[in-house]
């Protein structure tokens, strides 16, 4: 229905006056009008009142706010429809309402936009022919940015490929293993070997007084057949491997980079195939161009090599127009030429083809000077053809210079979004602990508090009963009904090592002294950051005593890599121990690497002294990040 | 054999296409252009009044609820995936997926793959308006895996797993292979009265409403929203 013009309706239906009186049937009934008057409605999105009447909206009765669907955020209060969304983005929406047309503002990020779209149940295909094509474009590159995030996430390891898998894998990314490195430098060794020795064979070597000057490959063929053979037995046992390992075969054998591989290789088999016939040894020396082929194997190497065919592919079709319009060009005027050279005696443009040559020559603005026009009407044209081959020649080539560089920015930002990803990753991973060391840390305040509620100290007390905002209360509630239920404690990972350790310390009672004359290392280096906090809820006096001990033992391991003291060396470990030892070394590596990201960190260091009221204080700014993490549904 | 010419008729017709796309020079379309994403498959949910009649929540909290629905899923439906990745933003710790997979089952009354918002606000409001003798059923709904009216000792199994799966790693004392297991083993014992490996709706309430711990536990969902 044109609802764009649903104003005009009123008129249309007047206008049917013209056919009631030739109409030979009675008119259908009319629908009744009993909707309530035409109303304004104010719709406040984040604050900013839009207002418009109601029929405006109910002119596209399938998105949100045209049906019912808009009931669902009516504020009864304020008499208003409140929407908790961009209100810049909603401009778009409503004028859409209004217009009829759904324009894209080119400020907007694309996905934000297609997120309000999809809000206000809008489908982003009517936008209107003015902002389709930077809408188009927009999309195109951002689909693109999501399809490199899914290749590089397709890249992490799979638990279980099979051999032909990762044999696979390794020739696509040879940086994922060192195997897979090594062959890749070997083969890109060969392959220079190979093109350097095709091109010094063909070079005169000395020559002897005996012989004539011949080249170096008559003069040393054995010596240049056996590298020629150690390359193609190293190419053929690459492409076979390959092949072997494809997850499609009949794809892979269809692949340019493959015949390339074939291409390269057969010429040396049908060298040895071939007897030394004098018949075919031409067609034989022919091959031999072939293996000039090689050097297209370098394009699995170079990634410029790799865009520049890219671009060369996707230009194709203004490259097949700039080679239409040359040969056009090029017949027009090689017939031009020859008809006007033929009158003059001894001239070059002895038919037509061969006028060809002079064209190309002029065209390209080469300009040889083996055929040169003599007459009159020859050189005028001759000068028409020359400059008409230089603007055929300009016209085609920005658009290639164009593609290229859009390919190869494309390629850059790929380049450096890898690069971004494993910081982007680290924050992903440090975001999610925050959250869990959230409630921990609640957990402990609640029984810093009971501890406190023991002792009696108001002032402590104070700080700690921090209005936990009530999402994060109802969260913490959530896991510790989690925690009843399965009769387990969530607990830091630092203190599940030293629970490990703990129990696997039980059977090696005997190491205690030699702990014990440590102790006084731990004063000095590494103490600050292994500190530990209060691991279980029912501990008692006695427990803090082997925590002391576990924990010297802790401090210890990471001692055991910043100074490698030799005395160390006396307590020999089980292999438990020495698996806490390189979880240790790891802990204490995240420990660093997050120190560095981020400013303050959960800092889990309390002793019974009360040092609580200082964490507490480092409280509330974690946990806005881990609030604003967890918080998605409202409900729960 | 006429499929085979069928098909070389074909390739040689692109072929020529290409060649005559390559001397003419129009354009190259995009490929991306042509899938368009017609799939915003929205769904929208009946009257805000329809809906107050069928559950127990006021429009005030209908409205709360929708809002937060329509944040995650502006599409009016929620997919077991989207399902799945809300849920474990709850438990940063742990692995969710399994016992999220338990409960988009069990929402899903339809069994079409995915939870509307009727479905969603049918469920909550059973679990959490609902008298203590709903809310059992809608566990052992929860718990009957196949549907056939009761538990056996492998779903009961499978539920255990997956809510164990969510303390993942780092617990206190450290978590052992069989502790689903025994868990398994004690609520049978306590279930089964009949000892027949199975238990039943009416064992199940019958058991739970002897139960004083489970009595009280159910009353929490009075306040949750």
């Amino acid at each position: 229905m044109a609802a764009g013009v649903a104003a005009w309706l009123p008129f249309a239906r007047a206008a049917a006056i013209g056919w009631m009186p030739v109409a030979k049937c009675p008119m259908p009934i009319a629908p009744r009008d009993d909707k309530r008057q035409d109303e304004l409605i104010i719709l406040n999105v984040s604050g900013r009142r839009f207002q418009t009447w109601r029929t405006t909206l109910d002119r596209y009765p399938d998105t949100l706010l045209g049906s019912s669907e808009k009931e669902f955020f009516y504020n009864e209060e304020t008499k208003e429809y409140f929407f908790d969304r961009d209100p810049d983005a909603f401009r778009s929406v409503l004028n859409f309402y209004r217009t009829g047309k759904l324009h894209y503002p080119r400020y907007e990020c694309i996905s934000a936009y297609d997120e309000e779209l999809a809000f206000f149940g809008i489908i982003p295909e009517i936008i209107g022919d003015c902002c389709y094509e930077e809408y188009k474009d927009r999309k195109r590159e951002n689909a693109e940015r999501l399809m490199d995030d899914l290749e590089e996430n397709k890249d992490c390891k799979l638990p279980d490929m099979s051999f032909r898998e990762t044999m696979w894998r390794a020739f696509e990314n040879p940086h994922t293993s060192t195997m897979a490195l090594v062959f890749y430098y070997v083969t890109g060794f060969f392959i220079a070997v190979s093109v350097i020795t095709n091109v010094v064979e063909t070079v005169p070597c000395g020559a002897t007084p005996t012989q004539k000057d011949m080249p170096c490959g008559e003069r040393y063929m054995v010596a240049f057949f056996c590298m020629d053979t150690a390359c193609v037995m190293v190419f053929t046992v690459e492409y076979l491997m390959r092949l072997f390992a494809a997850p499609s075969r009949y794809r892979f054998m269809r692949s340019v980079m493959s015949i390339i591989d074939v291409v390269a290789i057969l010429p040396y088999y049908i060298g040895l195939v071939m007897t030394d016939n004098e018949d075919v040894s031409g067609a034989f020396v022919t091959l031999r161009v072939f293996r000039v082929f090689r050097i297209f194997k370098f394009s699995r190497h170079s990634q410029g090599l790799r865009i520049l065919g890219y671009t060369l592919k996707s230009c194709a079709s203004e490259l097949g127009f700039l080679l239409f319009s040359l040969t056009m060009a090029i017949i027009i005027f090689a017939t031009v030429m020859f008809y006007a050279e033929k009158g003059s005696s001894s001239s070059k443009f002895t038919s037509i083809p061969a006028s060809f040559w002079y064209t190309i020559v002029t065209m390209t603005t080469l300009g040889y000077g083996d055929m040169v026009p003599k007459t009159i009407a020859g050189k005028i044209f001759g000068s028409i053809c020359s400059l008409s081959g230089v603007l055929v020649i300009a016209l085609p080539v920005p658009v290639i210079v164009s593609n290229f560089s859009r390919i190869y920015h494309q390629n850059q930002r790929a380049d450096k979004r890898r690069a971004q990803k494993k910081s982007r990753m680290t924050r992903i991973r440090i975001a999610k602990k925050g959250s869990s060391n959230a409630y921990l840390q609640s957990k402990h305040n609640g029984l810093m508090n009971e501890l406190l509620d023991l002792t009696g100290s108001e002032g402590d007390q104070l700080h700690l009963n921090k209005t936990c905002s009530l999402l994060e209360s109802q969260h913490h509630h959530l896991l510790h009904c989690l925690e009843k239920t399965t009769a387990h404690e969530f607990v830091d990972e630092q203190i599940y090592e030293q629970n490990c350790l703990e129990s696997a310390l039980q059977s090696y009672p005997s190491r205690t002294p030699s702990i014990s004359s440590q102790e006084g290392l731990t004063g000095t280096c590494c103490s600050r950051r292994t500190r530990k906090s209060l691991p279980l809820p029912n501990s008692s006096m006695p427990a803090l005593h082997t925590l002391s001990h576990t924990q010297g033992l802790q401090e210890l391991s990471t001692i055991h890599m910043h100074c490698p003291d030799p005395q160390t060396r006396v307590v020999s470990r089980s292999s438990l121990n020495m698996q806490a030892n390189e979880v240790g070394r790891i802990h204490a590596k995240e420990r660093q690497t997050t120190a560095a990201v981020i400013s303050f960190q959960t800092n889990p260091s309390v002793t019974a002294e009360g040092d609580g009221h200082r964490s507490s204080n480092v409280r509330p700014s974690i946990q806005t990040t881990a609030s604003s993490n967890i918080v998605k549904v409202s409900a729960l | 054999m006429s499929q085979c010419r069928k098909r070389c008729k074909r390739q040689l017709t692109k072929v020529a296409r290409y060649f005559y796309r390559f001397l003419t020079g129009t354009l190259t379309q995009d490929s991306i252009e042509d899938d368009f994403e017609l799939s915003t498959v929205c769904h929208r949910p009946e009257g805000l009044d329809k809906l107050q009649e069928q559950t127990k929540f006021t429009k005030k909290e209908l409205k709360v609820l929708y809002r937060g629905f329509k944040n995650e899923c502006p599409s009016g439906v929620v997919n077991e995936d989207t399902f799945k990745l809300i849920y474990s933003q709850f438990f940063p710790q742990g692995d969710s997926s399994t016992y999220a997979h338990f409960l988009f089952e069990a929402f899903d009354t339809n069994k079409n793959g995915s939870v509307s918002f009727e479905d969603f606000v049918t469920g909550l409001s059973i679990i959490l308006r609902g008298s203590i003798n709903d809310r059992l059923n809608w566990a052992f709904n929860l718990y009957d895996l196949n549907k056939d009216g009761c538990i056996t000792k492998e779903e009961m199994m499978d539920i255990m797993k997956s809510i164990y799966d969510m303390m993942g790693k780092y617990t206190y004392p450290c978590m052992q292979e069989d502790a689903p297991r025994e868990h398994v083993e004690s609520f049978f014992q306590k279930m089964d009265r009949n000892n027949d490996g199975v238990v039943t709706i009416d064992e199940f309430i019958e058991s739970c409403q002897k139960d004083e711990n489970i009595m009280q536990s159910m009353q929490l969902f009075d306040n949750v929203i």
